[in-house]
């Protein structure tokens, strides 16, 4: 497949400039090819999988994005220090930033990726498409000078863009100016650039790319295609090759014009072609000069190592022979931590415990038929809102398209994810539809169905099972842990006065639900329920309803229950039994310290506070104590006045934290 | 290792008469004990609630640890009596932040929670089990005070009330008083003995007087917040330790107290590890003979409560009648007499007299299982000296020191159920079975023994007998006998701790033995143990 490289490139220490799943990826097929690999990490990274599993580890100090993966001064000097002799930059961050290949090169190492000018070429889309119209290749566009009503829908994007943002869909004629106006000004400060151009929106059309691999004597080898149309706000969720339903003359023009763009630009290394089908017509939508997200699919149909392949070019080493033909069907999904029914907004938490069962190989392709799962994420990773929020990718492989669904399903099913909440109930639902199984799909299909595809699995009925697992699991545990009369059965009452009750509330649900049970002559039973106990442990309880059993499998931590039964997981949260009045206090409530008086009062409701600004001054046993706001903020209440008489613990003043813009992560 | 064999059949026809008799008495004690439970009926308890207040047995479940369990002790007082079934007070053994607490609530549902002279006597039984025991108290509280028309029976005893908190202090055993409402007069000393003490905001009211009182006796015109009210005693008298801002809340804080306790138990640690029985309790139910009058085979109920049914028997083929051995329950040591034939005669006093005395030598627990007829009468056993012997018998047990546990499981007639340490002889705790029956002697017996009392009289005066009113005053006597032989009536004068199904026995006696080693177990020393 490749041949010797030129002596002077042999790649023996890579320098992998990314984090999370893909900087695994990388060290994977680094260490099956005997390749050294230096892990870079910020510092929330330290712990992370990928800084272990590396050779050796450079720290990027900070971290916000901008800070460290995004330091391509930090990762050249890092690469320099840890003895690399090659940089692999994944995907994201800095793998389409052309000033970072050239400086890799110019610092003498090799860059794993596409010359620095081929990603400036096709860095500017607007210049990607035309190239591409040169070349003769298809292209989607619109002169928004001259966009009447028979344009719409148009689609206002960023040149320099990508994920979605700087992207905005005209619906009316007279939205386009402030349309291009605003994508300007949001391309600007997202890539520092507010180049934008206008194109039709093709609302049912499908998202169809072509994988390429080139070397650089010339060969090109084009490696299949994928369909990745269920999209969420223009982010890929769920991806497959080959595309379904895609006519064999149809696929030819498809590659022919992946083969095109290549011959373009003189494309060498991995590289993605992504164009948009529509009925039989396809149009070029522009090129990704990197690995993608989904290039597991692609290794799947064809059994190669992308990864692999991407070291030999950058090593200069030809493609030799013909490329594999795709054989059999792959599907991908990406597991997020993300509540779909609530804006896509990112779910925080520290994963507890994430769990395939029928994962059968990690970053590497499985033999024949199975489940791959490649994730950044261990048990005690915690999730936050700085960095992707993508906790794995799950992929199944089979030799037929209805087999592979059927694998990804059953193996989705059996997915434990406690710590965050994620959008493994929108996966199974968009896989359980007619229309996904049979391949009609197109980009808009996702949030159209958005409401139906993520209903939850678990619903009112089985949630009442579901609780009623964790109360009776937790009733024994309970009692296990007691110092005393552990040998009592749990919950023993000689005279029953009323069953035993625990709430709970459901973690992405705002409601409370409560069992109740009592002990039956040494035997935990419900009570209220037509489900029977058949069997209680502390970590598995068995319960029964309409005469058919099933397994309800409990984990703790803290407060958190997680339970796993069949119809998924939930995280429960125990009702305390009891609160503490003095914690039952607003945020940002300033209380008295001690039995005092009220002598001054510095603000009035309403005033804007700075951190440590005085409140409201005390005075007790001849002795003055200034009361201050605890953070920035507004007085929101004020509920002395000077001359009163307070208690320990009342609250005096209410400051509410205002919300900082770019405050946040 | 003993396993028992079991005769008993559980699809017998026998055994299916029995179970279903059996069913019947626990589902009337059942019924019994649910007028107890429903305090001083739906209007009080709807009335408690919608003022925002909880029930005794509420208070309890929110006190305890969660799922933890909660023996309920004298369930049935003053059963047969005038008095409401519960005498309004809830008492009973649970845990508390891993520690076991005597736990005790009014019932303010019953007459407002207010002391008759059955509500003294189970509170005093409370106290006595706590200070034997060596258990804290937590009471809560929430009584109107005396009820004055039965003042003359509850006066001048129920002092021990107040007495017996702060000797259980100096016991270094600690009283918590949780204060919900009414605390007053005398009932004030409750808080005013404790501890530790929690009000309730708005509603704890402890005062000696309240505002009538005082107006009447000094003239003071003052409301009840300023003669008694949490705050007050929070903030100015400095009787409550803890300004709880409700009844949740109030719990909270008794629940912390006991938390900060540092309770350590004093008593031997069972076993690291225990089987459940061999055989399955839920027989206890069909192994009782219907007929009283029938005896049955103990080793049977033994068996279903014991550790891995593993009884090793002592002296099984001398004094037949009378079954001791050792076993472990919950892998606590028990030494074990249970009657066999109803009757007690020389041999079984004997022995029974020296199973005692061996269990006292090795700090063993004893487990009296009740189901006798008393003491062979007859020429021929006064003159072998039956006296003699079941003298040796009561002397034994009156002078044991291991904690006895006591559960009539048949008939605990006459002397009988004093040499088994029925409740003048302090057991630790005493439970009956539905079909207990307790009494001099039988109905029958007792009824011809006055009759023919009777009789003798009326001949010695020459007179002629009332046939016809001899019959009449035997059925009468003998129903009233029969009556008071009850288990819910013994139990409902204070003469056991509760009435209990079978099939919960071993878990009773189970936190019955686990609240015992909360203090040491220590047998009597002296002699050496006399081979009687």
């Amino acid at each position: 497949m490749s041949a010797e490289p030129d002596d002077t490139r042999e790649i023996t220490r890579v320098l992998v400039a990314n984090r999370g799943e893909i900087a695994r990826r990388v060290i994977a097929t680094c260490r099956r090819l005997g390749i050294q690999t230096v892990a870079v990490f910020s510092d929330p990274d330290a712990h992370a999988p990928h800084v272990a599993e590396a050779d050796a580890a450079v720290r990027l100090p900070g971290s916000a994005a901008a800070e460290t993966y995004l330091r391509g001064d930090l990762l050249v000097d890092a690469a320099r220090r840890s003895g690399a002799d090659a940089v692999h930059p994944g995907y994201g961050f800095l793998s389409e930033d052309a000033g970072f290949a050239r400086a890799v090169v110019a610092a003498g190492l090799t860059w794993v990726g596409p010359r620095a000018d081929t990603i400036d070429q096709m860095g500017s889309k607007v210049r990607a498409k035309e190239l591409m119209a040169a070349a003769g290749v298809p292209v989607l566009a619109v002169d928004p000078v001259h966009a009447g009503p028979d344009d719409l829908p148009l689609l206002v994007k960023a040149s320099a863009g990508g994920g979605g943002r700087g992207m905005r869909v005209v619906r009316a004629a007279g939205d386009l100016d402030a349309a291009l106006a605003e994508a300007a000004s949001e391309a600007r400060s997202a890539f520092g650039d507010g180049t934008v151009f206008v194109e039709p929106y093709l609302e049912t059309a499908r998202h169809v790319e072509v994988q390429v691999v080139c070397d650089e004597h010339g060969t090109c080898w084009v490696l299949g295609d994928r369909d990745c149309s269920l999209q969420r706000r223009h982010q890929k969720v769920i991806e497959e090759a080959p595309a379904p339903g895609v006519p064999a003359e149809l696929r030819e023009r498809l590659h022919a014009a992946a083969r095109a763009a290549c011959a373009a630009v003189g494309y060498v290394g991995a590289g993605t072609v992504e164009m948009l089908v529509d009925g039989d017509d396809l149009f070029f939508l522009e090129m990704n000069t990197r690995l993608q997200v989904e290039h597991p699919v692609t290794e799947c149909v064809t059994g190669l190592d992308l990864v692999a392949l991407q070291l030999a070019v950058a090593e200069g080493r030809p493609l030799v022979g013909e490329p594999p033909e795709p054989s059999g069907h792959a599907i991908e999904v990406r597991l997020y931590a993300e509540d779909p029914t609530d804006g896509w907004s990112p779910r925080t938490g520290t994963v507890r415990r994430l769990d395939v069962p029928a994962a059968r190989t990690a970053f590497d392709v499985p033999p024949g038929a199975g489940v791959r799962v490649d994730s950044g994420v261990v048990p005690g990773t915690r999730v936050g809102v700085r960095y992707d929020a993508m906790l794995a990718k799950v992929v199944a492989t089979a030799p037929d398209r209805a087999s592979a669904l059927r694998l990804l399903v059953g193996a989705l099913r059996d997915t434990r994810v406690h710590g965050v909440l994620t959008n493994l109930d929108l996966l199974l639902g968009a896989l359980a539809d007619p229309d996904v199984r049979a391949g009609r799909v197109h980009t808009g299909l996702l949030e159209e169905r958005l409401d139906a595809w993520a209903a939850p699995r678990v619903d009112a009925r089985v949630l009442d099972d579901v609780v009623l697992a964790a109360a009776l699991g937790d009733a024994v545990a309970a009692h296990e842990a007691s110092p005393v009369q552990r040998r009592v059965p749990a919950a023993f009452r000689n005279v029953p006065s009323q069953p035993r009750s625990r709430g709970y509330a459901v973690a992405g649900r705002d409601t409370v639900v409560t069992a109740r049970y009592a002990d039956v002559r040494g035997r935990l039973e419900p009570v209220g329920t037509g489900t029977v106990a058949v069997h209680v442990a502390a970590h598995e309880v068995r319960l029964e309803r309409d005469g058919v059993q099933h397994v309800y499998r409990l984990a703790r931590s803290g407060d958190e229950v997680d339970v796993d039964g069949p119809h998924g997981g939930v995280t429960l949260r125990r009702v305390p039994r009891f609160e503490d009045p003095a914690e039952q206090v607003a945020d940002g409530s300033l209380v008295s310290p001690m039995p005092a008086a009220v002598v001054a009062v510095e603000v009035a409701a309403g005033d804007e506070v700075t951190r440590g600004q005085v409140v409201v001054v005390l005075e007790a046993m001849k002795m003055q104590h200034t009361v201050a706001a605890p953070h920035d903020g507004v007085v929101a209440s004020l509920t002395v006045a000077v001359g009163d008489q307070v208690e320990s613990g009342a609250v005096l003043a209410v400051v509410d934290e205002q919300s900082t813009p770019g405050g946040a992560e | 290792m003993s396993r028992a064999r079991t005769t008993v059949e559980p699809g017998s026809p026998a055994y299916l008469a029995n179970r279903a008799l059996m069913l019947e008495r626990v589902a009337d004690l059942d019924a019994q004990h649910a007028k107890a439970l429903a305090g001083g009926g739906e209007r009080y308890v709807e009335r408690h609630h919608t003022r925002g207040k909880l029930l005794a047995r509420e208070r309890i479940e929110l006190l305890l640890d969660e799922d933890s369990a909660f023996l309920e002790l004298s369930t049935l007082a003053a059963w047969g009596t005038d008095f409401p079934v519960g005498a309004s007070l809830v008492t009973g053994i649970g845990v508390v932040e891993g520690t076991e607490c005597m736990v005790v609530a009014n019932d303010p549902t019953v007459k407002g929670g207010s002391s008759n002279p059955l509500t003294v006597r189970k509170g005093l039984r409370a106290a006595e089990i706590a200070a034997e025991n060596r258990l804290p108290t937590i009471n809560l509280v929430e009584s109107g005070g005396a009820d004055l028309p039965t003042q003359k029976d509850i006066f001048i005893p129920g002092g021990a009330t107040f007495r017996n908190i702060t000797r259980a202090s100096a016991a270094r055993t600690p009283t918590v008083a949780l204060v919900f409402g009414n605390s007053t007069a005398g009932g004030a000393y409750v808080p005013g003995m404790s501890d530790y003490v929690v009000m309730v905001d708005g509603g704890a009211k402890v005062f000696l007087g309240g505002p009538p009182l005082v107006r009447m006796a000094t003239g003071e015109v003052a409301d009840e917040e300023s003669l008694g009210g949490a705050g007050m005693h929070a903030r100015t008298s400095g009787l409550a330790d803890h300004l709880a801002v409700d009844e949740h809340d109030a719990i909270r804080l008794g629940r912390q107290v006991v938390r900060r306790l540092n309770w350590r138990r004093t008593g031997p640690t069972p076993a690291p590890t225990f089987d459940e029985p061999a055989l399955d309790p839920e027989d206890l139910l069909g192994l009782v003979p219907s007929d009283p009058k029938q005896p049955f085979d103990p080793r049977e109920v033994i068996a279903r409560l014991v550790d891995g049914s593993d009884f090793d028997e002592f002296k099984p083929l001398y004094g037949a009648s009378l079954v001791t051995g050792f076993a472990r329950l919950h892998g606590h040591p028990v030494g074990i007499l249970a009657n066999a034939q109803g009757v007690l005669f020389s041999e079984e006093a004997q022995k029974a007299a020296q199973f005692i005395q061996l269990a006292n030598q090795v700090d063993t627990p004893l487990l009296f299982l009740h189901n006798t007829t008393g003491y062979m009468v007859g020429a021929e056993y006064e003159q072998g000296g039956i006296i003699k012997h079941g003298a040796q018998m009561i002397n034994a047990v009156s002078n044991s020191t291991v904690p006895h546990l006591s559960v009539v499981i048949g008939a605990s007639y006459g002397a009988g159920h004093y040499g088994m340490s029925g409740r003048a002889f302090g057991p630790r705790f005493m439970f009956s079975w539905p079909n207990a029956r307790s009494a001099v002697m039988g109905p029958a017996q007792l009824a011809g023994v006055i009759s023919i009392v009777a009789r003798q009289a009326a001949e010695s005066r020459g007179q002629a007998y009332d046939e016809d009113g001899d019959a009449q005053m035997r059925a009468l006597v003998e129903q009233q006998i029969e009556e008071q032989s009850l288990a819910a009536f013994t139990s409902g004068m204070l003469y056991d701790d509760g009435v209990i199904d079978p099939r919960d026995t071993r878990s009773v006696l189970g936190i019955c033995l686990s609240a015992i080693t909360n203090g040491p177990v220590e047998g009597a020393r002296g002699y050496g143990v006399f081979r009687l």
